[in-house]
């Protein structure tokens, strides 16, 4: 049982994940969890101005199930299944280019305090990285109808050239975010 | 009952995402600088594995749990939409360290700063709706 504490390697997890995206697809489901973002504005009245949100929400009410479902589980997880001396074992290189730019031990905790920390979110620029973040997050995952779940899991399962398409796009984001915009804001 | 078996795929899908570390902000960073194989397994795992189960589905015309036909939509045809949604996405993807799946995870953990990354998510869904019929797809 010991294992269960210690963090999970790659080849544990990523099967379990294929098997999770077998479970809905057996349910008669599509694993995606952006979706749960426009269920949550058509919930609250977005259907009045864009007809984006005019879908009966009821239809994905699975899906919200699953989001709750995956926070008790983060909350199972961390308070339960975590031995929490156990620091992540980070690359070296992650670790120095992380405290250059200022960050301090990075991969103590889960998240950076220096942009989750309440000082940092109540900082004028920590709350404008977060919800600039979010809101990139949200617009790009339903303008390129699907997220890390729905496009590079679901999608790629399913040989899907659209889903490759956003897949790199995902990439060259995320890229030009950690190289070149990510040093600009933390110099 | 119907709705309980959701309930527990997600909870186990919490569990896997937060055990392998797959919630952290610095595992996505260490990504994006190919400085640890540890994402890419995981993604490069579960999609080989997902290749196989979506071709067992598909060739044994599987029934889903309710005796229905399992029918895997395409995605819909185009570019536009999947190369520049998915730049955006990835920018705020690598700053935020989190995506639509691990943000829920994270707020379990009582992480509640994230509420605001959740809230501006959806307000980025929001105004995806409003512009959409101005978008190149």
């Amino acid at each position: 049982m010991e294992f269960i504490f210690q963090p999970w390697p790659w080849y544990v997890a990523g099967p379990l994940i294929a098997t999770i995206l077998f479970i809905l697809t057996y349910f008669g489901k599509n694993f995606g969890m952006s979706s749960n973002l426009r269920t949550m504005c058509t919930i609250g009245g977005a259907g009045k101005f864009s007809n984006f949100f005019n879908f009966d929400w009821k239809s994905q009410k699975w899906n919200l199930i699953v989001m709750l479902g995956a926070m008790i589980g983060g909350f199972l997880a961390s308070h339960y299944l975590t031995d929490h001396s156990v620091v992540m074992d980070l690359n070296e290189k992650t670790i120095s280019s992380l405290e250059a730019r200022g960050f301090k031990n990075p991969g103590a905790d889960y998240v950076p305090n220096e942009i989750f920390g309440w000082d940092a979110v109540m900082s004028l620029k920590g709350l404008i990285i977060l919800v600039m973040a979010g809101f990139l997050v949200g617009f790009g995952a339903r303008y390129a109808g699907g997220c890390t779940s729905g496009h590079a899991i679901s999608g790629l399962s399913n040989l899907q050239i659209p889903s490759l398409i956003a897949v790199i796009g995902f990439f060259i984001g995320g890229l030009l975010m950690t190289h070149v915009l990510f040093p600009l804001i933390f110099p | 009952m119907k709705s309980f078996k959701f309930l527990i795929v997600g909870v186990v899908f919490g569990i896997i995402m937060y055990k392998a570390q797959l919630v952290s902000w610095f595992r996505i960073y260490e990504m994006f600088r190919f400085e640890s194989f540890h994402m890419y397994g995981v993604i490069g795992s579960a999609v080989g594995l997902g290749i196989v189960f979506i071709q067992l589905v598909k060739r044994t015309k599987m029934k889903s749990i309710d005796g229905n036909a399992i029918e895997i939509a395409p995605k819909d045809k185009g570019i536009y939409r999947y190369l520049f949604g998915g730049i955006i996405f990835g920018l705020g993807w690598a700053l935020a360290g989190t995506c639509p799946g691990p943000m829920y995870v994270l707020l379990g953990t009582g992480l509640f700063q994230i509420l605001i990354v959740i809230a501006s998510a959806m307000l980025g869904t929001f105004v995806y709706g409003l512009l959409m019929k101005k978008l190149p797809h």
